[in-house]
């Protein structure tokens, strides 16, 4: 084999396995990306119906309630203008309090929010990004 | 005192630095010898004042020196000493001070280990490092001083967070520091050859072993956060693919990418403007690892900094360090070209197709992680990435990467041909197949994990084989045996280790499952062939936190397998709840118990979950690790180096290993 000739096969091998990967990259992207949603748009109806996305804002002070099975629970999700009524069934973040940030991932069902995780966060003082967004924008919205 | 005589160092620290990384530079270019050889004592003393600075900041942790802002922000009294110490790099200005105390550490060592180099290139290289070190302690001195003074003094410190409190500080950063930094040197050593405009083999086998033991460290601090993770977060996951994480994997991918790629250098005198573009991305990962967990812009447990200086001030550094090398390395470009040929089938081919993988590899692990980033920053809208995205990306393109890797070794250098690989590896191949479709068909594993199985007994026969022949050619085996150079054992240990790996990352995926339950005391769960009793709730408090601890029975059939004693803590210095999980490890299953809350009923929350294989993965990458660590000391790095300057193109295939 000629040089030209490996050379021109390697950028072949090269371009088939970057186009292979684009291609597989891209087709994962559509699948799985998860868009965010505050309450206030998810009120506005803005969130889609019939797919995964994340919510975030303040879980309601006195709005936590646990069912007798000891392991589901319910609680409002609140950016200060709308609310948004979630269940969750398995065991909570150490820091998720009433009061305090919260995100969640999962659908919505019949109005309701059914997540099926809610994410952890590190800090006692720390808002999820995306929770502190969302109290903002309403507060801005507000005045 | 401390305080002032910390930042004293440091300052005198920057001095050196900008002695180190220009004269030698200027000598080089003019070719004035006094400047040249001022590289190695500048860099001596640079190392020494950054070790002084960082034993300062350790020993006002030590004795609760509450007058210097970051110990009161990060230590407390109540916490013990070896969380104390480590407290030391729990935050921002210290875990910078902790990355320049590394490169202090790898400076000392290039500058010991590369005494029998020609001068004007070593010191070229310990000049470039000076550079770096240069970037790093105007950003530490300007934005973020880890001595600066709490003025009045706190009465006790805000302690550290309780998540941080645990042997996995102590030693996760560190290492995960030697991996980072360590590719600084590969980096300089490509800047340096660039400089000189000698790019050779002999280069090459300089920055091979420096290359190889950031990669080990950098492995051993993935796996330490990693295991850490499994443990402490209480929920039982090992890799999350979150953005933190992924800045560590990418520069150890392009890092694995270039230990390859300089082989091939090396032996050959190929791939060498590819091997430096490696080294060259390998450093700006690292950085960019940096930026993203020490920036703000991620959120996790290890994101400290919101001020928007300092990352701005890691962006602007990243842009002058990759541009700049790419500026360099576009200038030189010409003395480049060129290289041994090889054909279609050589064991260069398979090493550029592991390299070209390993990279697409990268970028898609670097869109994932920068892509949400991007889109909030332009105010785009808010989205994210999670495993199903990085899980759907990242096995398709690591199959081959595994099919091809059991070949590699066998494949002769050059030219070789498909009919010379010895038949015996046509056994494996069919031994491989056969386990897959017996898992898949028979035991009903899921098609990835049937094939991600077959793959990892594929590498492990293909290797095991591959020392067979070797062992076997002619003489006594056991002679044979300890003639083997250690750079070879070193790649068996990486290739078996990623077999291991890959067996036990696909066994714990397709085979976890978890309960989740309230139970009271007295009461107990089933999960599979298990039983779990909950025999026992008391207090259990420890030097800083106060806690309770579940004690659980578990039971299979008449006989009591273990006791497992999850814990739920409450720190109150940062007024936060911890969750402490049990394990019952084993080589085949790890039990995990964790508790939640208290429940309504007066129960507890329980999880339950059950593991296969997980010791598998962590065993699997400390033989990784060792697989690098092992070819980084091997002898052939170190003799003759006299001879190094006269390696001639084509060196001999003893004790060759890719």
């Amino acid at each position: 084999m000629t040089r030209p000739q490996k050379r021109l096969l390697l950028l072949a091998v090269s371009l088939l396995a970057l186009g292979g990967a684009c291609a597989l990259v891209l087709s994962a992207f559509q699948k799985n990306m998860v868009f965010f949603y505050s309450p206030a748009q998810v009120a506005a109806g803005d969130a889609p119906q019939h797919r995964s996305f994340r919510i975030g804002g303040m879980v309601q002070k006195g709005s936590v309630q646990r069912d007798a099975d000891g392991l589901s629970v319910q609680f409002i999700v609140t950016d200060l203008a709308s609310t948004i009524p979630v269940r969750y069934k398995g065991i909570l973040p150490d820091l998720f309090r009433e009061g305090k940030g919260v995100v969640a991932q999962g659908r919505l069902e019949n109005g309701r929010f059914i997540a099926e995780e809610v994410l952890a966060k590190h800090d006692e003082n720390y808002m999820p990004p995306e929770a502190a967004r969302a109290l903002a924008d309403a507060r801005g919205g507000a005045r | 005192m401390i305080g002032e005589l910390g930042s004293f160092a440091l300052m005198l620290a920057l001095g050196l630095a900008l002695l180190l990384g220009t004269l030698p530079l200027a000598g080089a270019w003019r070719g004035r010898q006094e400047w040249i050889v001022l590289a190695r004592p500048a860099a001596w003393t640079l190392s020494f004042f950054v070790t002084l600075s960082f034993g300062l900041l350790l020993s006002a942790f030590a004795q609760n020196d509450f007058s210097i802002r970051y110990v009161a922000a990060h230590s407390n009294s109540m916490l013990p000493l070896y969380y104390r110490l480590a407290g030391a790099w729990g935050g921002h200005e210290g875990s910078l001070l902790l990355w320049i105390q590394v490169l202090a550490l790898w400076l000392a060592a290039v500058a010991y280990g590369s005494r029998r180099l020609p001068e004007e290139m070593a010191s070229r290289v310990l000049a470039v490092m000076g550079l770096i070190a240069l970037g790093f302690l105007a950003f530490i001195l300007f934005t973020s001083n880890p001595f600066e003074r709490l003025l009045p003094a706190a009465r006790d410190g805000g302690d550290l967070n309780p998540l941080l409190q645990d042997f996995g500080m102590i030693i996760h950063p560190p290492l995960l520091y030697m991996g980072y930094v360590g590719f600084s040197v590969a980096f300089s050593f490509a800047v340096a050859a660039l400089l000189g405009g000698r790019l050779d083999a002999a280069w090459a086998r300089w920055s091979r072993p420096w290359t190889l033991a950031a990669w080990g460290f950098l492995t051993l601090g993935i796996f330490m956060g990693s295991f850490w993770a499994y443990y402490e977060l209480g929920w039982g996951g090992w890799w999350f693919w979150d953005a933190v994480e992924n800045a560590s994997f990418m520069p150890w991918l392009v890092g694995t990418a270039l230990l390859h790629s300089l082989a091939v250098t090396e032996k050959r005198g190929a791939f060498r403007g590819w091997t430096v573009l490696l080294a060259i991305l390998a450093f700006s990962l690292s950085l960019l690892g940096t930026f993203l967990v020490r920036s703000g812009v991620l959120s996790s447990v290890h994101a400290f900094a919101s001020d928007p200086q300092r990352g701005l001030f890691i962006l602007g550094f990243l842009a002058v360090v990759i541009g700049g090398a790419l500026v360099l390395y576009t200038w030189r470009a010409p003395v480049l070209e060129g290289g041994g040929g090889f054909s279609m089938w050589s064991r260069e081919t398979l090493l550029l197709l592991n390299n070209v993988l390993l990279l697409a590899a990268t970028a898609a692990v670097l869109l994932g992680t920068l892509y949400p980033l991007l889109l909030d920053a332009l105010g785009m809208g808010k989205i994210s990435v999670g495993p199903p995205y990085f899980d759907a990306v990242f096995a398709p393109l690591m199959l081959p990467v595994l099919a091809l890797l059991a070949v590699g070794p066998f494949v002769a250098w050059k030219r070789a041909a498909v009919r010379d690989l010895p038949a015996s590896l046509r056994y494996a191949a069919q031994a491989a197949l056969l386990a897959a479709l017996a898992a898949y068909f028979g035991n009903g594993l899921g098609l990835l994990a049937a094939t991600g199985l077959a793959l990892g007994l594929w590498i492990a026969l293909a290797s095991g084989l591959h020392l067979w022949r070797r062992l076997g050619e002619g003489g006594s085996w056991r002679l044979r045996l300890l003639r083997q150079p250690a750079s070879y054992w070193g790649m068996l240990a990486a290739h078996a280790g990623l077999a291991v790996f890959v067996a036990g990352v696909v066994l714990v995926k397709s085979g976890e499952s978890h309960v989740d339950a309230s139970l009271r005391v007295g009461a107990s769960a089933r999960a599979g062939e298990l039983e779990y009793r909950f025999v026992a709730l008391d207090r259990h408090d420890g030097p800083n936190y106060v806690a309770v601890r579940g004690t659980f029975e578990v039971w299979r059939g008449v006989r009591r397998i273990a006791v497992l004693q999850p814990e739920k803590r409450y720190y109150p210095v940062q007024q936060s709840p911890m969750t402490e999980a049990a394990i019952d490890r084993g080589w085949t299953r790890d039990l995990y118990l964790s508790l939640g809350e208290p429940a309504a009923n007066g129960g507890w929350q329980v999880r339950i979950q059950h593991k296969p294989f997980v010791a598998w993965i962590w065993s699997g990458v400390l033989a990784i690790a060792l697989g690098g660590f092992l070819a980084a000391f091997d002898r052939h790095y170190r003799v003759r180096r006299a001879a190094l300057e006269h390696i001639p193109q084509l060196v001999s295939l003893e004790g060759a290993s890719a």
